[in-house]
């Protein structure tokens, strides 16, 4: 997939339960209690149990590699943690929806600035990525 | 809280070898529901697996109560990508610490080597220490 400057990308749409934390604490080793009780959560001011800020950069990732068109794609990749996800017990959980544009080419690398939003409010700011969407190994 | 500015520069010893596995690769990508990621290649943002344990280790040399952690800010800038069979090494160096509005904040940086020392990724995590209300 070519990326050209100025392309807007298609918003990928993300399902976090919290069951999906308890497989990402397992899977990650982040196994703070603020993923997983609503409890501890509540105890240090939270409204209740939120999603690892490293699983929502995970699922930005994952928008990633389905505009890049390949998994290992990622030159550059950055956020900041702006704004918890909220993770409502149930099977509906908490929808987190990535959008991106391209910003810059350079030399095939395409700069991507990415939205991260949870119920309408951004949840990332300042999330960016360099990606390589043709094969390596042409430059440097 | 006033941190200890002296470990600014500090560069920890190395934690590892860690071996990337097809297994944990899998159950990695599986957790953040990208079932169809090929298991050859570790998504993105793969390499937290190793820098968090590392990086736990200098929240607690600096006396940092672990509740009071926010995460701010994560980047990673790959070199190449992390793949299955590598075997990493992780050196871990506090970039920078400063105190603002109440907060600290302290940024480290985990260069992660390969079996050969050659760089595969370099992952920089900024942490927000809360101050006591």
């Amino acid at each position: 997939m070519t990326l050209l400057p100025g392309q807007e990308l298609p918003a990928q749409t993300y399902r976090v339960t919290r069951a999906d934390l308890v497989r990402y604490a397992d899977a990650s080793g982040d196994d703070n209690p603020i993923h997983l009780s609503d409890q501890v959560a509540h105890s240090v001011g939270l409204p209740g149990v939120i999603a690892h800020g490293m699983l929502t950069m995970a699922l930005a990732g994952r928008a990633l590699a389905t505009w890049a068109g390949r998994a290992d794609g990622v030159i550059e990749f950055g956020v900041r943690f702006t704004r918890p996800v909220v993770v409502p017990d149930g099977d509906t959980g908490a929808e987190v929806v990535v959008a991106g544009a391209v910003r810059t080419v350079v030399d095939g690398a395409a700069q991507v600035e990415l939205t991260v939003t949870c119920g309408g409010e951004k949840v990332l700011a300042q999330a960016r990525a360099t990606l390589k969407p043709v094969p390596t190994g042409e430059h440097r | 809280m006033a941190l200890d500015a002296s470990f600014v520069g500090r560069a920890f010893p190395a934690s590892g070898p860690y071996h990337v596995t097809r297994e944990k690769v899998r159950e990695f990508a599986d957790a953040i529901g990208a079932t169809d990621h090929p298991d050859e290649v570790a998504p993105p943002t793969f390499p937290i697996v190793i820098t968090l344990p590392a990086g736990r280790v200098i929240i607690d040399d600096l006396g940092i109560e672990y509740s009071r952690v926010v995460h701010g800010d994560q980047r990673f800038a790959y070199t190449r990508p992390v793949v299955a069979g590598d075997v990493l090494s992780c050196v871990c160096t506090v970039e920078e610490m400063m105190a603002r509005g109440g907060n600290d904040f302290v940024t480290t940086r985990a260069d992660l080597t390969d079996a050969h020392g050659a760089p595969v990724v370099s992952v920089w995590t900024r942490l927000v220490v809360r101050g006591a209300p």
